[in-house]
C-alpha cells in the first residue's frame, strides 16, 4: 500500500508538472505581448513596466518556467511585492495579489458547493439504487431506472435556469442562490446553497443510482452471497456486509471522479447560479488575461482530479479484497 | 516477424473463399444463419423505446438539414430583428406585448425579447449549426480515437507506454477551463487580432480543440479491447499464416471492434451537444449573432426573469434530444451486444 501511494504520488507530480508547462508554453504562444496581456486592459505605462520586471519578459521561456517552479517549492522574492513564502503560485497581476490567498479566498465556496451536493446525490442516488436493486422488476425499480434515465440527460445550465425560475421567482418554495459565509450566518449559508444542491444533485444523482442498482444486482447474484445466505446469515448481513461491499467499488470509483470534477471549480454550476467560486475565478482569470491566476486554477482543478484518482483506488483495495494494488 | 510464403498466404484466401461462398446462400434463406448484423437489427426492430428515439433523433437530423426549407416555407429567417421594425411586436422594455413570449400564427415559438428575433428559425438554425459541430467532432474523435488506440494497443511497448501516458494527461486536464483558457490562443494564431474571426473559423477551431481534448476516452478503451483480441487464438493464427499487419488490423482487429466503437460514437454525439452548448453558455465558441442551441441557452439565461418562453423552447428541445439519443444509444448496445448486463 505505501509503495503504492509513494509512485502514483510520484506520477502524479509529472502530470502536474507536464500540466503546468503546458499551460506555460500555450499562454506564450499566442502572437501578443504577454507584458501588456498580463498587465490587465486598463494598463498605464507605470504598471506596463512593474509587470515587464516581474515576469521576467526578457529572460527565455524554459528560465520562466524555471523561476515560477522554484517559487512554487522555497519562494521567491518579490522586488515590487515583497516574499512570497513557500507554496507560491505567484503574484495575480490583475489583483497585485498572491494568487494561493485568491484562490484559498474562493476556496469555501468552491466546498460548500462540492461538498453539499455530494452529500445529497450520495445518499440519494444509492439509496434509490438500493431500493430498486431489491425491488428487481416491479413497479419502484422502473420508475427510478427510467427517471435516473431522463435526469441524466439534463444540463445544469438549462435545468438551473429554469429551477430558479419556479422555485425561486414565481412560487417562493426556495429563496435565491447567494453565497453566504458558513461562519457568517448558518442557516442563511444552506438557504441560499440549497437550490444549486439540489440541481446539481438531480442531475449526479441518476448516475449513481444506474450503477448502484446494476452493480447490486451482480453482485447479488455472486457465488459468495449465495455462499453467505446458505450459512444462515442474515437477509440483512448479508446485503450489508457481502452484497454491498462487493458493488461498492464502481460507486467509488465514479464518485472520486465527481468530486474531483467539482472541487476543480464546477465552471458551468457558478456561472449559472451567479456564485463566486474557483470556476467563477477561473473565468475571470482567462478573461483578464492574467497568467499567474490562469496557472494556479489549472493547477488547483488537475490536481484535485488527479489526488482523487489516487484516493479512489487506494480507497478500492481497501473495500474489495479482490482487488490488488499493482 | 516471419516472411509470409506463397502457400502461408494462399490457405488464407481459400479459407475466405470458402467462408465467403458458405456466408452467401445462407444469409438468402430465410430464418437460420442470419448475420451478426441482421439479428442485432432484428432485435433492436422489437424494443419499442429504442424505436421511438430513433425517430426522435432522426426528426431532429432532418429539421437540421432542411433548416433553409422549412424557413423558405414559414417565410422567416433567424437574423432579421422583427421587433425592432414592428414596433406592436415589444413593450418598451423589449419584452414581447404578447403574453408567452409573444407567441401568436406569424411566430409560432414566440419572439426573442430585446432584437425581436424570431425564435422558431432561430431554434432550427441553432440546431442545425450544433448538430453539425456535434456530429464533425463525434466523427474526428472516433478515427482519431481508433487510429491511436489500435495503434498502442496493437504495437504495445513504448508506443503504447506513451500512449498511455499522453491519455493519462489529457484525462487530468480541466477540460471546461483549459478550453477557455486557450480556444482564443489557437484562433489568435489563425486570425490578425485586429481582424473579425468569419464564422467558419470559429466552427472550425472550435471542432478542432474539441476533438484534441475528447480522442482519449475513446482511445483508452479501444486499446484495452486491442489487447484483449490481440492475444486470441485468430490473431494468432493470421500472424503465423504471414498476414501483414495492416491485414490483422483490417481484416482481423476492426470487424470485433464496431460494437464498442458503435457505441461509443452514439453516447459522445450529445456529450459533444451539451459540451459544446455549455461553451457557448459561458460565453467562449459561437457567439451572439450566429443561431446555436447554446447560444440561444446564453441568452435565454440573460433574460428568464422577464420572459421565460425564451429560455423553455432551446432548453426543452436539447433535454428531449439528449434524452432520445441515449435512449437510442442504450437500445444499439442492447441489440449490439446483448450479453452486457446495465
Amino acid at each position: 500500500m505505501f509503495r503504492f501511494l509513494i509512485r502514483r504520488a510520484i506520477g502524479a507530480l509529472v502530470i502536474l508538472l507536464i500540466i503546468s508547462a503546458i499551460t506555460f508554453v500555450l499562454f506564450y504562444v499566442a502572437p501578443r505581448d504577454p507584458a501588456r496581456v498580463a498587465c490587465g486592459k486598463v494598463c498605464t505605462p507605470e504598471t506596463l513596466a512593474l509587470v515587464k520586471r516581474n515576469l521576467g519578459i526578457s529572460d527565455p521561456l524554459p528560465v520562466q518556467y524555471w523561476h515560477w517552479l522554484q517559487a512554487v517549492f522555497v519562494g521567491r522574492d518579490y522586488s515590487s511585492f515583497g516574499h512570497c513564502p513557500a507554496p507560491c503560485l505567484g503574484y495575480s497581476f490583475h489583483n497585485r495579489e498572491p494568487v494561493l490567498g485568491t484562490i484559498l479566498d474562493r476556496l469555501p465556496t468552491t466546498l460548500s458547493l462540492s461538498v453539499g451536493s455530494a452529500v445529497v446525490f450520495v445518499v440519494f442516488g444509492v439509496g434509490t439504487g438500493m431500493l430498486a436493486a431489491v425491488k428487481q422488476g416491479k413497479a419502484l425499480d422502473k420508475v427510478a431506472s427510467s427517471a435516473s434515465l431522463i435526469f441524466s440527460s439534463m444540463q445544469i445550465y438549462i435545468v438551473g435556469v429554469i429551477a430558479m425560475y419556479y422555485l425561486a421567482d414565481q412560487w417562493h418554495i426556495l429563496s435565491r442562490p447567494k453565497d453566504v459565509p458558513f461562519a457568517e450566518s448558518p442557516s442563511a449559508w444552506f438557504s441560499g446553497l440549497l437550490l444549486p444542491w439540489l440541481v446539481l444533485a438531480l442531475i449526479f444523482t441518476a448516475n449513481y443510482t444506474r450503477m448502484t442498482r446494476s452493480q447490486l444486482v451482480e453482485s447479488l447474484n455472486e457465488d459468495y452471497v449465495r455462499t453467505a445466505r446458505a450459512k444462515g446469515l442474515s437477509r440483512r448481513t448479508v446485503f450489508f456486509r457481502f452484497a454491498w461491499r462487493g458493488a461498492m467499488g464502481p460507486i467509488v470509483t465514479i464518485f472520486g471522479l465527481d468530486i474531483g470534477l467539482l472541487l476543480g471549480g464546477a465552471i458551468i454550476t457558478e456561472k449559472t447560479f451567479g456564485l463566486h467560486g474557483i470556476g467563477a475565478l477561473s473565468v475571470k482569470a482567462v478573461y483578464d488575461n492574467d497568467l499567474p491566476l490562469i496557472l494556479g486554477v489549472v493547477l488547483i482543478a488537475a490536481a484535485a482530479i488527479v489526488v482523487f484518482n489516487i484516493i479512489v483506488d487506494a480507497v478500492y483495495a481497501l473495500i474489495d479484497p479482490r482487488v490488488r494494488l499493482a | 516477424m516471419t516472411i509470409p510464403t506463397p502457400q502461408a498466404a494462399t490457405v488464407v484466401e481459400v479459407e475466405d473463399a470458402k467462408l465467403q461462398s458458405t456466408a452467401g446462400p445462407s444469409t438468402s434463406k430465410a430464418g437460420d444463419g442470419r448475420s451478426p448484423g441482421k439479428m442485432a437489427w432484428l432485435r433492436f426492430k422489437r424494443d419499442r423505446t429504442g424505436m421511438i428515439s430513433a425517430y426522435v433523433v432522426i426528426f431532429f437530423f432532418v429539421i437540421a438539414v432542411c433548416a433553409p426549407l422549412i424557413a423558405k416555407l414559414y417565410g422567416k429567417d433567424p437574423y432579421t430583428t422583427y421587433g425592432q421594425n414592428d414596433t406592436s411586436l415589444l413593450d418598451e422594455f423589449g419584452s414581447p406585448m404578447l403574453p408567452n413570449g409573444g407567441i401568436s400564427g406569424d411566430f409560432w415559438f414566440g419572439i426573442e425579447p430585446g432584437l425581436g428575433r424570431d425564435v422558431f428559425t432561430f431554434l432550427l438554425y441553432g440546431i442545425r449549426n450544433s448538430l453539425l459541430i456535434a456530429a464533425a467532432t463525434t466523427l474526428l474523435v472516433t478515427v482519431l480515437g481508433i487510429a491511436i488506440g489500435i495503434t498502442a494497443g496493437y504495437l504495445g511497448g513504448k508506443t503504447d507506454y506513451l500512449v498511455g501516458r499522453v491519455i493519462d494527461i489529457l484525462l487530468a486536464f480541466p477540460s471546461t477551463l483549459f478550453f477557455i483558457a486557450f480556444w482564443p490562443v489557437v484562433l489568435s494564431i489563425l486570425v490578425p487580432p485586429d481582424e473579425n474571426t468569419p464564422v467558419w473559423l470559429t466552427v472550425v477551431s472550435l471542432i478542432t480543440v474539441m476533438t484534441a481534448l475528447g480522442w482519449a476516452s475513446i482511445a483508452r478503451l479501444l486499446r484495452g479491447e486491442v489487447l484483449a483480441l490481440r492475444e486470441r487464438e485468430f490473431v494468432e493464427a493470421a500472424k503465423v499464416t504471414g498476414s501483414s499487419p495492416a491485414r490483422i488490423i483490417f481484416k482481423e482487429l476492426l470487424p470485433n471492434l464496431w460494437t464498442p466503437i458503435l457505441i461509443q460514437a452514439t453516447l459522445a454525439l450529445p456529450a459533444f451537444v451539451t459540451a459544446e452548448a455549455g461553451l457557448a453558455f459561458l460565453g467562449v465558441g459561437l457567439t451572439d449573432p450566429t443561431p446555436d442551441w447554446g447560444v440561444m441557452i446564453q441568452r435565454g439565461s440573460d433574460v428568464y426573469q422577464s420572459d421565460i418562453t425564451f429560455m423553455l423552447f432551446p432548453g426543452v428541445t436539447m433535454v428531449i434530444f439528449v434524452i432520445a439519443f441515449n435512449l437510442l444509444g442504450d437500445s444499439v448496445r442492447d441489440a449490439l451486444d446483448p450479453k452486457t448486463k446495465r
